[in-house]
Parts: C-alpha cells; structure tokens; sequence
C-alpha cells in the first residue's frame, strides 16, 4: 500500500469520526432543544417519579454544565451505553441488537432484489434500444415514483389478501419462513431502488457501449457477450456501485415505512413506535446506527472506487 | 510489388468490389461510399489516402464487417475469396481472429483503460485457442517483438502508465498475434507526437515484412503513404478518384484532387514552391453536389463535371475518374 | 452603472433560448419537448386547480361522517365510493391535494433558495467560505431526509411543521452543491471577468447574470425534489407522524385504507395512492425535460 493511498484513508477515516461526532453532538442537545425541562421531555406522557427522574438525571448526567453531559454521554455511548428503553424498560444496546437481525434479513433480501432487477434491467434497455428500451424506462420512471408504502398496499392487497400467497404480517422463524414472510416486504422495499439502479446502469452502460475500445474488442473477434461483461459491464461498475453504496441508508430509514406496514418487528418499525411513543433513548440510538451506516457505505464505495478504475488509485503511477 | 498479386496465381488477399454503403436516415438513405473498388495483394503494402469525410475509415471498417448501425451495403468485401459483408456473427468472428487484425487511431481509446496491458494481449491470445497458461509467456513474446523494454513487468501495468507511442505498439503486438494474412491500420500515428510516429510506423513496416502481412494503411498523410506504400487509392466523398504505384502517383497524379493534396503538403527543400491549400473544404458523398463531387473546388473544372459523374478509367497500373484526365491538364 | 447601459461583453451572457420570450413563445417551447412533457404539465396545473378550488369542486364535506354509508362502493352518488366512516373519497382525495402540495411547496421553496444562497456564495467567495459551507452540506448529506424529519418529530411533536422544516433543510445541500458546481463553472467563464473589469460589484453580477443563468438548471432539480418531497412528506403522514388524523390528506387516506384493504375493499387505499403516484410521476418528467432542455442549450 502507497503512502498516499494510507494517507487519503487516514483522512477519510477522521472525517467519518468527525460526522459521527457532530451526528452524536444534535441527536444529544435535541433533548435540550426540545420544549420544556429534558426530565418530563424524556418522560414524556408518564408520571415522573422522584426515582424516574433521579434516574435520568444520572444516565443523562442532568445535574452537570451542558458540555459535560454531552460528553458523558458520549463516553456512555461509546461503551455500548445508550441508557434504558422508557418504554421496554430494556437497555437500548439490546433492544436495538435483538431486533436488528430482521432488518439486516429484509435489507440484505431488498438489496439482492434491487441488484438483480435494477441490473438486469438496466443492462437489457441499454442493449435493446427501441420498443424493449422504451418499456423498461416507463416502468423504471413509474417504480421511482411509487413510495413503499404504497407499494405495500398493493402488493398486501393483491398477494396477501386476494391470493393468500404470501403472510399478511410477521418476519417468520428459521430461513425459509423469514424469506417468505420477508418477500412482500423486501419487494415493496426494493421497488424504488431498483428502478433507480436500472437507470443508471442504463446510462453508465450506454456510456461505455459509445466507447472506441469496445469496437476494438469487437474488431478482434471477441464474441458479444463476452464484450459485454468484460468491457462494457465492468467499466460501468463506477457509478453502479456508487448508487448502491448510497442507497444503504435510505433503505434502512425506508424499513420504518416497511416494518410498519407489514407489522413486522424490526429495527424500522421499532424507531416508528419510538417516535409516537416518545422513547427519545431508542431514537438517539438508531438515528446513530443509521448515519453510521451511511458513513460506512460511503467509505467502502470510496475505497472500491479505485479497484474499479486503476486511473484513480492514488500514487498509481509506478514509473 | 504489383505483380505479386498476378505471380501467386490465386485471388487477391482483399477484394473490395463496387461497394456501396447507405445509412438509414429518415426515409431517404444517405450514402457514404459510392462503388468503391479496392485491392491488397499478399504481402503488399496499400495506402489508401483521404481527407476528413471521404469515407475512407468506413471503407477500412467494412473489411473487418464493422458496419455503421442500420447501414445497407451492396458489392462485396472480399477476404481470401469470402464475402465478408455476408457473413454471419460466428464467421465473421472467425476472419476477424485469425485472418484480418485492425490497429486503430488513438491508441489510448483502443484499450480498456480500466484491464491490464497483460489483459488485452491474452484475450485475443485466449481466442485463438492458447491456454491460461501459455498466454502470458507468448504476450510476453508479442511484447518484446515490438520493442518494449521490460515486457513481463509491462503485463502487470495499466494503459495509463504508458506514453502514447508504447500502447499503440501493444496495440499492433496484440494485432499481430494472431499471424493475420491482412492488417488494416487506420490513421495509426495520427494521435502520436511526431517523434514517435517515425517509430511506430518503422515497427509496423519491420514486422509487417518479417510475417510477410498484407496491409491497408488508411491516412490522410499522402507523403507518409508514398513513402511506405506499394500502391495508393486515392478517396474523395465516398469514391475512389484515382489509384497508382506509390512513387508514380507522387511524381505524376492524374487527378486533380490527388494533385492538390500534394501542393497543399508543406515541402522541406529550399527551392520547392509554397504549400497551397485546396480551396473550399471537403464534403462527404451525402452532401456531394451532382456530378463530380471535387468540381466545386477543381480549378480545371468545365461545365460538363458539374453534371456527370466521371467513371474511374484503368490505363495500365494506373486508374483515374477524372473526365479531363486525358487533356493533360495537370502537366 | 445603470442596467440601461451596454456592457461591452464578448456573446453577451448565454441565456436560455426563449427565456425573455412572451407566453405564447413559452408555452411553443414546452410543447416542444413532447406530448409526454406536455401532459405531465397539463397534469399538474390540473392538480393545482383541484386543490385550488377544492371547497368548490367537493361534492360532500370530506370529514362528514356517515357510518351508515361504511365503505360504499363507487357509484352515482359517491364516484370514488366511502371510506370506512362513510366519508366521500372524492372530496376527501380533492382537499387532500392541498396538504398533499403545500408541505411540498414550502420544502421545496426554501430549500431552493437557501441552496442557491450557499451555493452562489460558497463559489463566489472560495476559500474558508467555500469549505465551511461545502462541510457543512457534505455532513448533512450524511442525514437521510426521512430520517432528519423523524428526529424532528421525535423532539417537536407530531404534525406537519416540524417534518416540513426538517426537510427544508435535507433538501438544501442538494440544490447547494449543484448550485456550487455549476456557479464555479459559469464563474470561471469570460463574461463575468468582462463585468468586473466594468466595475459591476460582484453582488450585481450575482444577481443580474450568474443567477438567471443557473436557475434553469435549479429549476429541473427543484421539480423532481417535489416529487420526493411530496412522496416522503405523505410517507410522514403514513406512519401518523404529519399531517393528523381526521383531516383529509393522501398520506394519512393511504394508512386509513389498510383497514378496509384487509377487507379485500382496495378503493380508500388505491385512490389516495393513484394520485400520490401520478403526482410524482409528473414531477419526476417535468424535471427530466427541463433537465434535457438546459443539455440541449449547453450542446
């Protein structure tokens, strides 16, 4: 590895810290932003008792100057500490840990369901132009329009009531029940998403079909196919995985729709719950894991960047 | 040079007979080569020499059956006696690995930027046949062939770590791998620093004669191709206007247009006269007007050109569509 | 200088062909980016004169319960039959493009101007200015706008307010960062060299040439952020976190219809959801085609 490659990760890392830092900075002092004294903001819709409020004062460290308990809370927090569920008397950690499997199975189902579709079709406009081409753009700028919760209504309406197909609700137990239960919602899920793919696949694709070496391959005699894949695919890998990368976060934020719609007891239906039930721990926790997640995303597609393309690895000239 | 084709006794090695070729455009097909009629004997080394939009690199594309999307094509491209334009996709493959090889303009848009120079050599090495194993030794081979220093380290290296004159001499390694009877080069020093051009097309002509390949080297260079051809065509919107010997066609053209790309070329001895640019700009042959396609930039042009398309007339090893050809106009 | 005056400027600022025209140019122009661009235009003015006109156009009080009348289907009396209390779907789908395109509005409306503010500024001054305010956007990139209104709700209470703001304010680095990019290109270009050397101030030429110049390109995004903002504000109200309960909204009809859906009754969900649908829809190709016409002017 080059220095300058070391360098430019050391760099991104920090700024990924960074992120996190201010993200943890607003999710704490909302508390303090919200109207009213943070004690019976927490407790909100609860009788505070003197041992509920003695409670808080210590795991927010009340009784201490503001700055302080940012950052006490924020030592608490890196030790795995997000304080207690106000409403499942449960340490946040492992609530947000029992759950989170389910979405992880209903994220990482949508997402195969986005790459296989938003690829497939993404790939089949930009070799079929005309009537095959037109199609495919019509269902992809209709499936971006249509937000997963309607998507949800449809396909519970039509598969879950009308054919019984599918469950109306639940996530299922052991891996061919969860797919099942999990397939409407992943579907309504990765709707979106994969038109979304489709439509830049076809257009990284088509950039790259245009190119003068893929002529080339083909005035060698390399059969079609094998242009395709070896030429035209794996140099359109840069802003496919781009808007893959990104669509992590959103799909995690858009599970809350998901899980609420098909009652399914995830990470997602657990921070809509949270909200309406003001269990502010729950919230600043999640909202964390979710900006994480982006974090994260973002800096593996930064990093596969240059293995796509060799032109942008840094330090990459050995001469 | 030009009895070779006759001593062999069989066919030429590329037989291009009265092609024409149309593009779809609306309802009326735009044309962009008019009965072009070309030939390259085994081993000979043909120039085919236009400006911008004569249609001399679609003509050059058709041998290797790349055709424009949607273009309708009438005459025959002839491999070795096969009419490529008939050719369906396994056939064509078939010419284009082992029989025909095309070095192409700019070399940095030639190879997939983002696949190792190793990458792009044994892919067509793979074609032809050679195991995983055996390809990198014999790429490694090719490499050194043309002149690259250190060509196992070179395998490992991507495009953009080379000038410009080293990838396109990977380009014409990995053309030549396949031993092709025929080579077709179209405009392959054009994107070079001058400097390098020299020593790109001495590598060409060095290997071209040591494997005995056919080639068709398609330039607007009239001087580059006199000096390195058998024999030149000459284009103009989309038709052949006159084919000669190289060195007769230098001291002698019969055309006019051919005639005015020699005094437009700036010429380094004292006493020569002044470069003179033909005057007008060139047309293609869709926006040809009728007639001869050059009289509206001819200085010899009469009346008659503006109305009949002049035939290309043989005399000899010469050829010429010139309808004043024979009035001596040029001399 | 006065704007009366000449300016000495090499071509003059490019500006987009029929930018100064009348309307009948204009509406000549739009038609000809196609009839699907067209309907999708006439669409939404239809949508606005639906909304508009919501109190005259109702045949019945949207929140007129009748549970004697319980998930009616569509006929003479109500076209897009009752909801579950007996509610006219029609009228409650009509008021309900109010909500459902005013929470938009403002998303989209302040988030453009706040994005065209930091972007001409974070381009114009460079520097410290720049990364500050390039930071600044890159970090809250980094909070999905779902999720930014969710944590607003969370602290400020339900409703539509605290969402609208939240989104106010994920949306601004998407038009900021576009506005930066294209500000610093335009910048860079020899007319606005040619106006300082004028001596315009740089304020005047923000405001007269650089900002005319990029609206058309802020203008496409702002289109196709109002279908997403419409799509996630509805989401919102979906999951009861916007706009509340009785009142008739697309978002909270969709929620309401799940019931009667488990009924097999797929009117009160599919109507509210048609029109979300086709709303972003049209958004979505206005903005494209406005987007096709500013490439179409730079080629």
């Amino acid at each position: 590895m080059s220095r300058s490659l070391l360098r430019f990760l050391l760099g991104r890392v920090v700024g990924l810290v960074l992120v996190l830092l201010v993200t943890s900075f607003v999710v704490f002092s909302a508390v303090h932003l919200a109207p009213g004294d943070p004690v019976s903001f927490l407790m909100r819709g609860r009788p505070v008792t003197p041992e509920a409020r003695a409670a808080l004062t210590a795991q927010y460290h009340l009784d201490e100057p503001f700055l302080n308990q940012y950052f006490m809370w924020l030592g608490d927090v890196l030790g795995g500490d997000f304080g207690r569920s106000v409403q499942f008397r449960q340490d946040v950690g492992d609530l947000v840990a029992q759950k989170l499997p389910i979405t992880a199975f209903l994220v990482v189902y949508a997402m195969v369901l986005v790459t296989v579709v938003g690829l497939a079709l993404g790939i089949l406009s930009a070799l079929r132009p005309g009537l095959v081409d037109k199609l495919v753009l019509a269902w992809t700028g209709t499936s971006i329009a249509i937000p997963s919760y309607i998507a949800a209504t449809v396909l519970t309406s039509v598969f879950a009531v009308k054919l019984g197909w599918f469950p109306l609700y639940g996530a299922g137990e052991g891996f061919t029940d969860r797919l099942w239960h999990l397939t409407l919602p992943a579907v309504a899920l990765a709707l979106t998403f994969a038109g979304l793919l489709a439509r830049v696949t076809r257009s990284a694709m088509l950039d790259e079909l245009s190119r003068e070496h893929v002529e080339v391959a083909r005035s060698r005699g390399v059969p079609e196919g094998q242009v395709i894949v070896r030429h035209v695919l794996r140099n359109a890998l840069g802003p496919i995985v781009t808007v893959v990368g990104t669509m992590v976060a959103g799909m995690l934020v858009a599970t809350s729709i998901v899980e609420t719609a098909f009652s399914v007891k995830g990470v997602g239906s657990l921070l809509v719950n949270s909200v309406t039930v003001k269990d502010f721990p729950v919230v600043q926790a999640l909202t964390l894991l979710v900006v994480a997640a982006f974090l994260v995303a973002n800096l593996v597609v930064d990093l596969l960047q240059p293995l796509i393309d060799p032109r942008l690895a840094l330090g990459g000239d050995e001469k | 040079m030009f009895e070779k084709t006759v001593t062999s006794g069989d066919a030429p090695l590329l037989d291009i007979e009265g092609l024409t070729l149309r593009l779809p455009d609306h309802a009326a097909a735009r044309p962009i080569l008019d009965g072009v009629s070309l030939r390259v004997g085994r081993g000979e080394t043909v120039g085919l020499v236009g400006e911008s939009g004569s249609g001399k690199s679609v003509a050059c594309r058709t041998v290797l059956g790349l055709l424009p999307q949607g273009s309708r094509t009438e005459g025959a491209v002839r491999v070795a006696e096969t009419d490529v334009l008939g050719l369906g996709p396994a056939g064509l493959r078939g010419i284009r690995r082992r029989q025909v090889a095309m070095v192409f303009q700019d070399p940095r848009a030639s190879v997939n930027p983002m696949r190792r120079v190793g990458d792009f050599l044994t892919e067509g090495l793979r074609l032809l046949g050679m195991s995983k194993k055996q390809a990198p030794a014999r790429a490694e081979e090719l490499l050194a062939e043309v002149g690259i220093r250190d060509p196992r380290g070179a395998l490992r290296r991507f495009p953009h770590q080379f000038s410009g004159g080293m990838l396109q001499r990977v380009v014409i390694a990995a053309a030549l791998a396949g031993n092709p009877a025929l080579l077709l080069a179209d405009e392959p020093t054009t994107a070079l620093d001058v400097t390098t051009q020299a020593e790109v097309v001495g590598i060409l002509r060095r290997l071209q004669v040591r494997h005995g390949t056919g080639m068709l080297f398609v330039t607007h260079d009239l001087e580059l191709a006199a000096a390195i051809c058998d024999r030149i065509y000459v284009m103009y919107a989309g038709r052949i206007v006159e084919s000669q010997p190289a060195a007769a066609l230098f001291e002698h053209p019969r055309h006019p247009y051919t005639a005015g790309l020699l005094a437009s070329t700036p010429r380094l001895e004292a006493d020569s006269e002044p470069p003179r640019a033909i005057p007008g700009r060139p047309v293609s042959l869709a926006e040809a007007p009728e007639g001869c396609a050059f009289a509206e930039r001819c200085a010899f042009a009469v009346e008659r050109c503006r109305t009949e398309v002049p035939a290309l007339v043989h005399d000899g090893p010469a050829a010429v569509a010139c309808l004043r050809a024979e009035e001596g106009i040029l001399t | 200088m006065t704007a009366s005056a000449t300016p000495l400027v090499p071509g003059g600022a490019p500006r987009l062909p029929g930018a100064r025209r009348g309307a009948p140019g204009r509406i000549r122009t739009l038609a000809a980016q196609g009839p699907l661009f067209t309907a999708a235009v006439v669409v939404l003015a239809l949508l606005v004169l639906l909304a508009v006109f919501a109190p005259l156009l109702a045949p019945y009080d949207p929140n007129a319960i009748n549970l004697k009348n319980s998930l009616a289907g569509s006929g003479p009396d109500h076209w897009l039959g009752t909801d579950q209390s007996g509610r006219d779907i029609l009228s409650r789908l009509l008021y309900g493009a109010r909500t459902g395109l005013l929470g938009p509005l403002a998303v989209v409306g302040v988030s453009t101007v706040l994005g065209i503010v930091m972007g001409v500024v974070a381009a114009w001054r460079g520097g410290w200015v720049d990364s500050l305010l390039s930071r600044s956007m890159d970090l809250l990139f980094a909070f999905p706008a779902m999720l930014l209104a969710i944590l607003c709700v969370a602290v400020f209470g339900t409703g539509l307010t605290a969402p609208v703001i939240a989104m106010m304010v994920a949306y601004t680095p998407y038009v900021g960062r576009l506005v930066r990019a294209i500000a610093r290109q335009e910048k860079s270009r020899p007319y606005i060299e040619s106006y300082r050397v004028q001596g315009w101030s740089g304020w005047s030429i923000c405001v007269r040439h650089l900002i005319p110049n990029i609206t058309p390109t802020v203008l496409a995004q702002s289109a196709i952020n109002f279908g997403y903002a419409l799509m996630e504000l509805a989401g919102l109200s979906f999951l009861g976190f916007g706009v509340q309960a009785p009142t008739a909204d697309w978002g909270v009809m969709v929620s309401e219809g799940q019931g009667p859906l488990l009924k097999d009754v797929m009117l009160p969900a599919l109507a509210p959801a048609t029109a979300i649908v086709i709303a972003v829809v049209a958004f979505g190709i206005v903005g494209e085609g406005l987007a096709d016409r500013v490439a179409k002017r730079e080629r």
